[in-house]
């Protein structure tokens, strides 16, 4: 796994070069990512642009300097991308590998469709965390908004905080775990045994987010496979 | 989309800085509503001065303040503003009693804003135009709110704009759509209550303003709205004595929230909220669905 803890983040990035957006645009900032002339980038006054290093595909390092706005980050690749301030709307949206780290907040949709990597939200995440994954793996510091994890296929959300009503409504087979209370589960959603191989997951999980909870602190949550099939027991009814 | 911004300031020193932080902040949300622009600010004395009422006029003939102040007892001072589709009108009376005036002097014009704190403008074109249109930099005051249309339930005119300012001193903005407005307003009509648009959001206002005239806090409002409304929304709703914001139960439209000492703003993105002064210091979360949030002055 693309780990990248804290202190790593801090570590790396000797001598980026800096992209500033009070000079340049988006646009710019994107197509020197998508062929990248060095290893490691620093972007500065982002004020909550939209689209920032959206479908990199390298293994780059890329630290916005503030607060990102909508799809920061979206279908990256190998990309370790780290967000020193909140994200807005679908940050890491559809993420195939890499990690992505947002220090504050996420808006609506974090990590949505992503189908694989890692992404950290250290502070809260709004709405909708998770929708439709489909093999990502999302650690949230805090707490996440209602209907998380809405439509989840495949991969690993982990929630240090609360969260909110219908998690996990009409999921499939991702596993949820959550440290804090949660709300109203949603259909299809139960709570499920952990395990020795889940509190495992959990560790590495956690290790790779630069968290030290205790795995036995949280609970599992997953699918109880009854949306699998159509039933007949309401054809009586038409 | 639809763009909103809101700006509460508590702050006296900044006051004079309303205007310029206000176009700051509509910058950032012009690309969610290119089509339209309205605004409305709170205790602009330059422009609605201690005493007077200012009442805000669509399609206002060129002779109205002399037309007024002729139907007006003692025949007092009555002053224009022009601002490209808007003319305030102000005056040394109440508020009824200036509405009514334009009422019968201009029986084809539409009052479209009216308070003794308030002066609402509102045009069609693109927002950037319309702020200088509007003199938006120069505006002073400490409230203020603004909305940049991309219209989807009726037309592109200075009618379908927002705020919509129904009540004295209210002002109602909107992202979203309400999906049975149509059934409320006529349930609004039989109770008497008339109509200046086909627009949505004007039925969201009107039954605010209903509300608040039967006693209700603006808490109580709109919650009753969220309870009979049905669609999508993010509302901002601004009186003389503060503002709310409030997101449907589903929150599919945008909200950031920043609450600063010297301020409380409210933007759709908050691109909008970059450049207030000590952002890096405020407390900057999206409000929950449902749930609304208040402040006074």
């Amino acid at each position: 796994m693309a780990a990248l803890s804290r202190a790593e983040a801090e570590e790396r990035a000797p001598q980026p070069l800096t992209v500033d957006l009070a000079e340049v645009g988006v646009r710019a900032l994107n197509a020197e990512l998508h062929a990248p002339t060095a290893s490691s980038y620093e972007v500065l006054n982002p004020h909550g642009a939209h689209s920032l290093a959206v479908g990199v595909h390298d293994e780059i390092d890329v630290r916005v300097r503030g607060h990102a706005g909508y799809f920061c980050a979206g279908m990256n690749q190998l990309g370790r991308i780290v967000v020193d301030g909140s994200a807005g709307n679908g940050v890491a949206e559809n993420m195939m590998s890499g990690s992505v780290r947002v220090r504050g907040d996420a808006s609506q949709a974090a990590g949505a469709t992503g189908r694989g990597g890692l992404l950290v939200v250290e502070g809260r995440a709004s709405m909708r965390c998770g929708i439709s994954m489909k093999g990502i793996d999302i650690v949230v510091g805090g707490d996440i908004g209602a209907m998380g994890a809405f439509m989840a296929q495949a991969g690993r959300l982990v929630v240090c905080g609360d969260a909110g009503d219908g998690l996990g409504d009409s999921i499939y087979e991702a596993r949820l775990y959550v440290r804090g209370r949660t709300g109203t589960l949603g259909a299809d959603c139960v709570e499920k045994p952990v395990r020795d191989e889940h509190l495992a997951e959990l560790r590495e999980l956690l290790t790779a987010a630069g968290l030290d909870h205790d795995p036995t602190e949280f609970r599992r949550f997953g699918s109880a496979r009854g949306l699998y099939h159509f039933t007949t027991e309401h054809s009586g009814s038409y | 989309m639809c763009g909103i911004i809101g700006l509460h300031l508590r702050d006296p020193d900044l006051h004079p800085m309303l205007g310029r932080l206000l176009d700051d902040m509509l910058c950032g949300v012009s690309e969610r509503g290119p089509d339209s622009a309205g605004i409305a600010v709170y205790g602009d004395e330059e422009r609605n001065p201690p005493g007077h009422t200012a009442v805000s006029v669509l399609r206002a003939p060129g002779d109205l303040a002399a037309t007024v102040a002729g139907l007006l007892p003692g025949a007092p001072d009555v002053r224009a503003q022009p601002a490209g589709d808007t003319t305030v009108l102000t005056a040394p009376v109440g508020v009824d009693a200036l509405i009514a005036a334009v009422a019968a002097a201009a029986p084809d014009a539409l009052v479209v804003g009216s308070g003794r704190e308030l002066v609402v403008y509102k045009g069609a074109g693109h927002p950037q135009d319309l702020a200088r249109t509007y003199g938006l930099r120069e505006v002073s005051g400490w409230q203020g709110v603004a909305h940049t249309r991309m219209a989807t339930e009726s037309a592109i005119n200075p009618e379908g704009c927002h705020p919509y300012s129904v009540g004295a001193d209210q002002c109602l903005v909107h992202n979203g759509s309400f999906s049975n407005h149509a059934t409320i307003r006529r349930e609004l009509r039989r109770q008497g209550v008339s109509f200046d648009s086909e627009n949505d959001t004007e039925v969201g206002a009107r039954f605010v303003a209903a509300c608040l005239a039967e006693g209700d806090d603006l808490e109580k409002a709109l919650l009753r709205l969220g309870e009979t409304f049905d669609g999508f929304y993010t509302l901002l709703v601004t009186t003389a004595e503060g503002f709310a914001v409030v997101r449907d139960e589903i929150a599919c439209k945008p909200a950031v929230i920043a609450e600063h000492p010297r301020w409380v703003a409210m933007a759709s993105e908050f691109r909008a909220l970059a450049d207030l002064p000590g952002i890096d210091e405020a407390r900057i979360f999206e409000p929950d669905p449902g749930k609304v949030y208040t402040w006074q002055r």
